[in-house]
């Protein structure tokens, strides 16, 4: 299952909970979740929406903190942080890629993509120097001083995986990051994801859709807070029966 | 975070919200122009009020006999005693003998009132008189009551040729005056001006006056920081020779222009007051706005909080947006009320200079209300929980 089970995870959930008090209503969003993150993986936390995929990621992403259980972040406990503590985790260990880009839109793209530099507290010279690095990596260059209303969603997409991977995080957290394209699109971004799993980077992606999960190496199926598969892709059933349904169609056609 | 870059990204976010902006900023433009205009007329005002003053010449003091027709009375020679007694306190003393007088125009028929001044051949150096043509009076002038007068600038211009007057005869009451010189113009040579004077010998004005004794006298002090010491002597003699302290009044010319400069400066103060409250509505008026950008930019702050940024860059980002906006306020309203208050001063003929201090000041105390004000919309914004600020629409 995993490449690197004699190395530390790079993420480690142990037995966490999320449990919101709405009035007399507990709505456990975690459920009891465990699992681990290895170094260059690709892996896609799937489910339904309510499924509690995204409170997972919240957690990942040190936007959130669990209720209860540990959350590991290369091997530091990163659950009971403070909001400036999550923060700089956020700069300096996490790349963001969310379905609607969420560039600033009175921003030109290089300085989107310079933002999480800025706040990481480099020089002016090695925000411009690393932000136009990542602008090449990501096919955008000539458009550095274009702002994100000038670009097509593939493009804009393009720029915030260019901000995400600007500042080399450990991990690439990528939110439905196809949510708001064209199947084409969609799929030049995952394949652009492929290869930046290639290239070394640990990648997390959450979605909803098989089709986008069933590119991923690994698949974390989330259900009503708790998982219920955690393996290769392919060897999902949901998986393989929506590939199988796919390719039917397909061939009708 | 970069403080140039905040300032860029705080003017681009004001210019991309011009109305809104300028409604935001007016209170406070008008609360800066106010308060620069107040003070730049009171200062304007004050100061010409002093230049009056200070013609008078500020060591003087003025003793006035309020016991006219009682038997006792100060003849000039008592305080000339006293002057030459008292020579580390005094310099000069001269008696003033104002009189009004009916005056011919050489050139015509028409007559005319004018008040005429009587004095001793001291006055020039107490009232910092200096003639440009022909000469002051002296001693013998005043001794043997001979008819001759000094004018001023108003009477040469209006009577006689430039340069031409002295030598000439003016009739005062009747009787022809010799002109003998003419005074520096103080003023502008104007009706009602300083300018507009005529000096006789004393003795000559008491009888014109119809006043048997002299009414009053103005004291110049050798050092106009012994002032106490002076009035102190002054009275002594003064109740001696006329028998109580209720017939006579003393009054130094400094002690009337540090009580106006002390009102000047009260009421300049309650203005600014008042100019400073529409500083504090233009102030509440900038937070307002500012609440409302934290709530409309919530995306924002959850993007920028998702990248990591800290409560402090956040905090700055909204504080420096706020002091932008009013320093920018500031700064028109430093510009239009320096422009107000050059118009006024023009209107009412004084010099207004808006002074360094209260221009720094209020570019200064613009800054700091969008601080202050800014403040408790920038800590909602660094508060916001980043996950809700990403999912805000």
């Amino acid at each position: 299952m995993n490449q690197n089970t004699n190395s530390a995870p790079l993420v480690e959930f142990q037995n966490i909970y999320k449990i919101y008090q709405t009035g007399d209503v507990e709505v456990r969003a975690l459920d009891g979740v465990s699992f681990s993150i290895y170094k260059g993986e690709f892996v896609a936390i799937i489910g339904q929406s309510g499924s509690g995929k995204s409170t997972c990621m919240n957690i990942i992403g040190c936007l959130d903190v669990p209720t209860e259980g540990t959350y590991l972040l290369n091997g530091d406990d990163v659950s009971r942080l403070t909001d400036d503590e999550q923060a700089e985790i956020r700069n300096k260990t996490l790349g963001f890629i969310f379905q609607q880009y969420n560039l600033l839109p009175k921003l030109t793209n290089l300085d989107n993509v310079k933002l999480p530099l800025l706040y990481k507290g480099l020089r002016e010279s090695e925000q411009e120097e690393l932000a136009m690095d990542a602008l090449r990596r990501v096919g955008v260059l000539d458009k550095a001083y274009h702002k994100p209303s000038q670009l097509s969603g593939g493009q804009q997409q393009r720029i915030s995986i260019a901000r995400a991977l600007a500042g080399s995080p450990s991990i690439i957290l990528a939110d439905e990051p196809t949510g708001a394209l064209d199947s084409k699109t969609s799929k030049e971004v995952i394949d652009f994801l492929i290869e930046l799993n290639k290239q070394g980077n640990t990648i997390i992606l959450i979605t909803h859709d098989n089709t986008i999960a069933a590119r991923a190496k690994r698949v974390i199926r989330v259900h009503d807070g708790r998982i219920i598969f955690d393996g290769m892709a392919m060897e999902d059933e949901i998986i393989k029966s929506t590939l199988s349904a796919h390719i039917k169609k397909e061939a009708e056609e | 975070m970069k403080f140039s870059k905040t300032i860029e990204l705080a003017i681009a976010s004001i210019r991309s919200n011009k109305m809104r902006s300028f409604l935001t900023m007016l209170g406070i433009i008008i609360g800066v122009a106010a308060v620069i205009i107040l003070v730049s007329v009171m200062d304007g005002i004050t100061g010409q009020v002093s230049d009056v003053f200070e013609g008078f010449g500020t060591n003087n003091i003025t003793v006035s006999i309020t016991s006219r027709g009682s038997t006792r009375r100060v003849e000039p020679d008592n305080l000339y005693e006293l002057i030459d007694e008292n020579s580390h306190l005094f310099l000069y003393c001269s008696p003033k003998v104002t009189a009004t007088v009916n005056i011919k125009s050489p050139n015509s028929s028409e007559t005319s009132y004018a008040s005429v001044t009587g004095i001793d051949e001291t006055y020039d150096e107490i009232d910092l008189l200096s003639t440009t043509q022909g000469r002051f009076l002296q001693f013998v002038d005043i001794e043997k009551m001979l008819k001759v007068c000094v004018i001023g600038t108003y009477y040469e211009q209006e009577y006689y040729d430039r340069g031409k007057a002295v030598g000439q005869k003016i009739k005062l009451n009747g009787d022809p005056y010799t002109i003998i010189g003419v005074l520096e113009e103080q003023s502008d040579s104007s009706e009602g001006s300083a300018d507009q004077c005529i000096y006789i010998p004393y003795t000559l004005a008491s009888k014109l006056s119809r006043n048997a004794s002299i009414g009053s006298y103005v004291v110049s002090m050798k050092d106009s920081n012994r002032i106490e010491e002076a009035k102190a002597v002054l009275e002594m003699k003064l109740t001696e020779i006329l028998g109580s302290s209720d017939f006579y009044n003393i009054t130094a010319t400094q002690e009337i222009l540090d009580e106006m400069n002390s009102i000047m400066d009260t009421l300049k103060g309650a203005l600014i007051l008042i100019a400073g409250i529409s500083l504090l509505v233009g102030g509440i008026g900038i937070m307002n706005i500012m609440l409302v950008s934290v709530t409309e930019r919530t995306k924002e702050i959850g993007i920028r909080k998702s990248l990591g940024a800290k409560k402090k860059h956040i905090m700055q980002q909204f504080v420096i947006e706020a002091a932008t906006v009013s320093g920018i306020g500031g700064l028109l309203g430093i510009l239009l009320g320096g422009l107000v208050a050059y118009v006024i001063g023009i209107i009412m003929s004084i010099t207004v200079i808006p002074s360094v201090s209260a221009v720094i000041v209020a570019f200064s105390v613009s800054v700091g209300i969008g601080i202050i004000f800014g403040y408790l919309p920038a800590k909602n914004a660094a508060t916001l929980n980043p996950i809700d600020a990403l999912r805000f629409e």
